[in-house]
């Protein structure tokens, strides 16, 4: 077990550092190099640069060494707590990308929250009676709203309930500081695209364990059906569901991106996407690690759990 | 349950279209006409026009596609007809399908000719009559939604076949070969799956910069080492079969074993898979196009109409010009994953 | 509780009720294609403290009637006519509570499969424990120590360390056990047994089926026990009825049926299955002929009418066909329309005497071939004690050509590694194993030559296995044609595929269709074909019939026998069935965890001196037939893992003779008895040579004339 769950830390340090690394390597390109100079002093300005010019401007942006020393800095920068600076919003990083993933944790949280109890009360439901009407009510509408894309939702969302009705606000920006509000749409569209994938998996796992020969014979051991359900079904149902939702955090990074561009709300998505917009390398650079290690975190919750929940593979 | 009838013969997805090489061959008359038109067909006209001095009308490429399409309709309609889900999502595919490729012969206006903006739908304006209106740069919504399937197909159904290829590939040579290749394989698989897909695609397109060829990249770069995952996972299991010990035994070669013996045999569920990953594609192209790094105006495509909108449609009378392009990409999508759901429960049931 | 009082009050008058009851039951599952009926008028009558068997094979309706009787159909079964009463009260008119009472505490089952049937996420003590509290309301504290002690009576060591496990932490023989125990926790009226000894080995098997015999002795449960083995049901029943394609041919006393059988299906049954006194060449097997109706396939009249010898046509094959009671009157019946005027004593119909086969010179030599595995705990950093797994620890035999060479043995014996060591697929550790003078072990197959490789062919287990079902059956046989040379020319090698389909009984058109269009039976004899199809010298048949219904497995043996004997091909015979083995092998090889444990002739290895192992194997083979009686060997605990042998004999830590500080410590010697046959045994040579037989015939078996 705790063997295990080394490997895993091994393996998840191994991954981070190939993954920056190639990140280094994407953004250490003389062309992208190149885009770097324009977009900080201008397109005239770069064409009419000298070739011994630009090499000075390398030099003062540190960019002259190779890559691989750069990379061992950056990588000692990082574990001292020291992310860069991004020329686009002059500011330190790490401060800017702690308070950008707050905003997103809290939308995380509010996504979780929603999701994790719907999916699996109707996953459940679902499951236990395959093929009942409720069953292709529940299929056909989880099917129905991941077909949709978040893109969509949000924009029928805001028609609706913002543009339409004028319940709610169609931006999320926050101005004038948090308002829970502002908060409702975004969480909306990232939970409606969402849990129908989480449902359709938990009715997948919990159908496949009330055929197994187990279920029957609890059934035939004379024991009421409520707790062949929650005593011998749950337990073993669940533990596919848990390691989806936990792997759903690395679903959420990618939804949240177009979420947040489109309801403005300042999160580390759009922080993401404007960056590489820019080209703000740090900033790209920072955000991304920081991704890999959220996405590969929750790869190792969900594995470690995986194994804790299933006594198959804890005892042995 | 020990169910008195023998096993049924289980028939796969590929048995059940009755003859699978005519449908192969049908797809490719009706699939090579459209990807040639989207991803090439003025650069092609220009070639003709420099050998022959003759510039032929880029639209005469797709006429062979339209027949394609509808004969390629019914067959899948006749080989779903069991599943009525499956039937749905065909209908909603081919809807756009032969959209795409008949866009030119339809009576549309141009696409990318502003005529009158803001016209709200169903209204006339200039003696025009617009039935979904126009947008704010006064160019046909109809005409941009119709038109604006065709990019998305093309480059979501090539990315996700590229994608196919490599992704197999790998897969095959990680769950047969095994060994260090399969050690080799997994592990960078497992670095690209650490990246949250939206993320890798923003990095990869932003190297690359924003086109169709690079979302091909940036989709497969993404989507392979997952389809690697689930060729492996079958790989392995089709690899304990005594007819792939069989050929070992009589020394085929490893490269022999995968083709032709395992290959045809995780076939079935890829196609359910490929279905979905089809839907995955699509948003993934709408949503790139929305965040500006993917398809690059002025041709009409959804994602596009949902950027340059996004700013001045914020008020209720002008959420046409968001919602149709929403609702058509949608619409896509859910035929995408209807058809999966209804050939998984076909494939469920035999 | 008031339930179980008037339970008591009736109790002198149940005597002549029956336990249970099943009048013109009829079964039906609903599926896409219609109604199939699964079981059709089927009818039993079981009193109290009896054992019935039910036989048949595959898809015959055995185990729909055990869930009928639990009325547990799923979602597409339902019983559309007929009774089943239990204890005079009809199940179907019971709501789903009267049900649950009933079920686990009157009626429990027993299931195929021990390991699914178990909740993995549950400890085997909660899972137990569920009997008592739902159906007589006591404390945890009091079902566990109920559990304990039944723990205890079905002869599981250490009940607390199993009532704390999780059911993968024990072996499968300990699960069948724990789920024996759970269901007579309640002390059950009726035990329904679907298969409880098939997924088991066959040392493990016997000691279930004893334990089976003892409950029925002891708790005085009636009994249902189904099975496709007539073995099995000879050891444990008293009564037995004959299933065939949904319906029961005949029913009767075990003695009346297997000693005076009423119905040509039992009757081809008995000659399809080895005995002992048949052997392969004057006493061939004698399959039945054809394959079973699938259910919506069935012919009018009576359903084994297509495969019967007897068969009249208007009459068998008109009506439908009713069960009539024997004239000698005691509650012998078969469904038969002509059962009063065949001669039940004429000989089944002789199968082909021949010649044995002189075997020829040494073809294939095993010397001191060893293999073994590394196994590395932990990987990437963590570099784990390494671990040796002895597959297989220096084996020595030889077979000569046209011989027939069994390789014994249960699960973990070996006798897979051995064959892909042969095969070329693993490389051989130490040792040798010669082909003619080429020595193979350590040269993997893609270093052999096409000659080479088409010498040594294999014939596999599973037929649902053995052919790519994307491709045709005429494809795959011509790949290997090709493949091995024996023909280039297009025109050769169709008219070659022709010719090994005639080979092997099937009709020519078989080559343009897909497995999935073939009976298991049919794969089996595809595989076949493709093995002999460069005409190899040796082939390997791995355990080629034990996944068919025994009256396709005669017919598979018998064209294995046949080509061989034309062939003069050496055939290792790989099994766990040493009544298949007695019946085809010349020489018998039996191994126990990696090792050979004894060779020599099949008459040797039947009669003393014996190794104990396999003087224990030879006990817990079933056999189905009355006048055989068998010497107990009851073997205690488990199979060691491969991966952890004993240090001495592999087979002391079970073995009844195990001299302590001896066996358990140094290797066994190889004691030769006489030219080829050999024990590996610490026991004394005149110990040895004083054994008695296990198997002995009381009279020779009337109708084997």
């Amino acid at each position: 077990m705790l063997k295990l769950i080394g490997r895993r830390l091994i393996q998840m340090v191994l991954i981070i550092l190939v993954a920056s690394l190639l990140l280094f390597v994407i953004f250490d390109t003389p062309q992208f190099k190149k885009r770097l100079a324009v977009q900080e002093l201008g397109g005239f300005a770069v064409s009419a640069l000298s070739e011994a010019d630009y090499q000075e401007w390398l030099a003062s942006r540190g960019l002259d060494v190779p890559f691989y020393q750069r990379y061992t800095d950056w990588m000692g920068n990082i574990l001292t707590g020291d992310f860069g600076f991004s020329y686009e919003k002059n500011t330190e990083v790490g401060p800017l990308l702690a308070s950008r993933l707050a905003n997103t944790g809290i939308l995380a949280l509010c996504v979780f929250a929603l999701m994790i109890p719907i999916s699996l009360t109707l996953g459940v439901l679902s499951g236990m009676r395959e093929g009942s009407p409720l069953d292709r009510s529940i299929t056909f509408i989880s099917v129905f709203t991941t077909s949709i894309p978040e893109i969509a939702t949000a924009i029928i969302l805001t028609v609706v309930l913002a543009l339409g009705l004028g319940w709610l606000p169609a931006k999320s920006a926050m101005i004038q500081g948090f308002d829970v509000k502002q908060l409702v749409l975004p969480v909306m569209t990232l939970v409606i695209y969402d849990f129908g994938y989480v449902a359709r998996m938990t009715r997948a796992s919990m159908a496949e364990v009330m055929t197994s020969q187990y279920i029957r014979t609890a059934i035939l051991k004379g024991i009421p059906y409520r707790r062949v359900v929650m005593k011998h079904a749950l337990r073993n149902a669940l533990i596919a569901p848990f390691t989806v939702i936990v792997l759903q955090l690395n679903w959420l990074l990618s939804g949240v991106v177009v979420v947040e561009v489109f309801f403005e709300y300042d999160g580390f998505g759009k922080l993401l996407l404007e960056a590489a917009l820019f080209p703000d390398v740090e900033v790209v650079q920072a955000c991304t690690l920081a991704a890999v290690v959220v996405a590969v975190t929750s790869q190792i919750i969900s594995d470690v759990g995986y194994t804790f929940l299933n006594p198959r593979i804890r005892f042995s | 349950m020990a169910v008195v009838t023998a096993p049924p013969p289980s028939v796969s997805l590929m048995h059940r279209l009755k003859n699978p090489k005519a449908a192969v061959t049908i797809f490719v008359i009706a699939w090579l006409p459209l990807m040639l038109y989207v991803m090439g067909g003025s650069a092609l006209m220009a070639a003709i026009e420099d050998l022959t001095g003759f510039r032929p009308n880029a639209d005469y490429i797709l006429l062979p596609a339209i027949p394609a399409v509808l004969l390629l309709y019914v067959i899948c309609i006749s080989a779903f007809r069991e599943s009525a889900i499956a039937i749905i999502g065909a209908t909603l595919v081919f809807f756009w399908f032969f959209i795409a490729v008949t866009a030119p012969y339809l009576p549309l206006l141009d696409p990318n000719k502003p005529i009158a903006p803001f016209v709200p739908p169903f209204t006339a304006k200039n003696d025009v009559f617009f039935i979904l209106g126009t947008d704010f740069k006064g160019r046909d919504m109809l005409s941009r939604t119709l038109w604006g399937c065709q990019r998305v197909l093309v480059w979501g159904v090539s990315a996700t076949f590229v994608a196919y290829i490599v992704g197999t590939a790998f897969g095959l040579i990680a769950g047969y070969i095994s060994g260090w290749w399969d050690e080799i394989i997994s592990f960078l698989g497992n670095v690209i799956l650490s990246f949250p897909v939206m993320v890798l695609f923003i990095v990869i397109l932003n190297y690359l910069g924003a086109s169709g060829f690079n979302i091909v990249i940036a989709v497969t770069f993404a989507s392979a080492p997952a389809i690697m995952r689930i060729v492996r996972g079958l790989a392995l299991d089709v690899k304990t079969r005594d007819y792939v010990f069989a050929a070992q035994t009589r020394g085929e070669s490893a490269l022999w074993i995968m083709v032709v013996e395992l290959l045809p045999n995780v076939r079935g569920p890829i196609i359910v898979d490929a279905c979905l990953r089809l839907g995955y594609t699509t948003v993934a192209i709408t949503t790139l196009t929305f965040l500006g790094l993917g398809l690059q105006p002025p041709d009409p495509d959804w994602g596009l109409m949902i950027k340059e909108s996004a700013k001045t449609a914020m008020l209720f009378k002008f959420s046409y010009m968001l919602l149709i392009p929403a609702l058509s990409v949608s619409s896509l999508i859910l035929g995408f994953n209807l058809m999966a759901d209804g050939l998984r429960e076909m494939s469920m049931r035999d | 509780m008031s339930e179980a009082a008037t339970m008591e009050a009736v109790q002198p008058s149940t005597a002549e009720i029956p336990v249970l009851e099943c009048r013109n039951l009829c079964i039906s599952y609903f599926t896409r294609a219609g109604e199939i009926p699964a079981v059709v008028d089927f009818n039993m009558k079981l009193m109290p403290g009896e054992a019935q068997g039910i036989v048949g094979e595959s898809g015959c309706g055995k185990s729909t009637v055990a869930l009928a009787i639990m009325q547990y159909m799923g979602k597409n079964g339902r019983v559309v006519g007929g009774e089943i009463l239990f204890e005079g009260r009809d199940m179907r008119t019971m709501s789903e509570e009267e049900l649950r009472q009933i079920r686990g505490s009157k009626i429990a089952m027993v299931y195929q499969e021990p390991m699914a049937s178990l909740n993995p996420a549950m400890t085997i003590g909660d899972q137990l424990a569920e009997v008592p509290i739902f159906h007589e309301s006591v404390s945890k504290d009091e079902a566990l120590s109920r559990a304990g002690k039944m723990l205890e009576s079905v002869r599981l060591p250490d009940p607390e360390r199993i009532l704390s496990s999780y059911p993968h932490q024990i072996s499968g023989g300990q699960q069948q056990r724990v789920v024996i125990a759970m269901a007579l926790l309640s002390n059950p009226k009726l035990l329904l047994l679907d298969e409880p000894t098939t997924a088991l080995d066959v040392t493990v098997e016997a000691g279930i089926v004893e334990l089976i015999k003892d409950i029925a002795a002891e708790f005085g449960t009636s009994m249902i026990y189904i099975s496709h083995n007539l073995g099995l049901i000879l050891e444990t029943c008293d009564r037995i009825t004959v299933m065939y394609s949904g319906e029961a041919v005949e029913v009767g006393s075990i003695k009346d049926v297997f000693d005076a059988m009423r119905h040509p299906y039992t009757r081809g049954l008995f000659a399809s299955i080895p005995v002992p006194g048949a052997d392969k060449n004057s006493h061939p097997l004698v399959s039945i002929p054809g394959q079973l109706p699938l259910p919506h396939q069935r012919p009018p009249g009576c359903n084994f009418g297509p495969r019967c010898e007897f068969f009249v046509k208007d009459r068998c094959d008109v009506g439908s066909i009713p069960m009539v009671e024997i004239s000698n009157g005691s509650h012998h019946a078969s469904r038969c329309v002509r059962v009063d005027e065949i001669d039940w004593d004429s000989t089944i119909g002789a199968g082909d005497e021949s010649e044995p086969t002189v075997p020829g010179d040494v073809v294939l030599k095993v010397d001191d071939m060893t293999k073994h595995y590394e196994i590395e705990k932990g990987a990437l950093f963590f570099s784990g004690e390494k671990h040796t797994v002895k597959a297989n620890e220096k084996l020595n035999f030889d077979a000569r050509e046209a011989e027939t060479v069994a390789i014994v043995g249960e699960s973990g014996c070996g006798k897979s590694t051995f064959a892909k060591v042969l095969m070329g697929l693993e490389t051989a550790t130490d040792g040798s194993v010669a082909l003619g003078n080429l020595d193979l072990a350590e040269m993997p197959v893609d270093r052999r030559g096409p000659e080479t490789i088409s010498k040594l062919q294999m014939v596999f287990q599973n037929p649902f296995d053995t052919l790519n079902p994307s491709h045709t059956v005429g494809g795959q046989i011509a790949r290997v044609i090709r493949k091995f040379g024996a023909e280039t020319d297009e025109k050769k090698v169709k008219a070659r595929v022709m010719e090994l389909l005639d080979i092997v009984k099937l009709p020519r058109d078989f080559a343009k269709r897909r497995p999935r269009q073939l009976s298991g039976g049919q794969k089996q004899r595809v595989g076949i074909a493709r093995a002999f199809a460069g005409n190899p010298s040796v082939v390997i048949a791995d355990e080629p019939v034990s996944a068919l219904d025994v009256s396709v497995q005669a017919a598979v043996t018998e064209l294995l026998m046949d080509i061989q004997r034309e062939n003069r091909t050496t055939l290792l015979f790989i099994s766990h069935d040493l009544s298949v083995v007695r019946y085809l092998a010349d020489r018998i090889v039996v191994m126990y965890l990696g090792q050979i444990m004894e060779q020599g002739t099949t008459d040797e290895i039947f009669s003393p001196p014996y190794h104990p192992y396999t003087e224990a194997l030879l006990s817990a083979v079933p056999i189905a037939n009355t006048h055989v009686k068998k010497r107990k060997v009851l073997l205690t605990g488990e199979i060691p893992s491969p991966s952890n042998p004993p240090k001495g004999c592999p087979f002391s830590t079970r073995c009844p003779y195990m001299i302590a500080g001896t066996c358990d410590t140094i290797p066994p010697p190889m004691v030769e008895f006489s030219t080829g046959h050999r024990i590996a045994c610490h026991l004394p040579r005149e110990e040895l040579a004083a054994m008695e037989p296990v198997i002995q015939i009381e009279k020779e078996p009337a109708r084997v004339a």
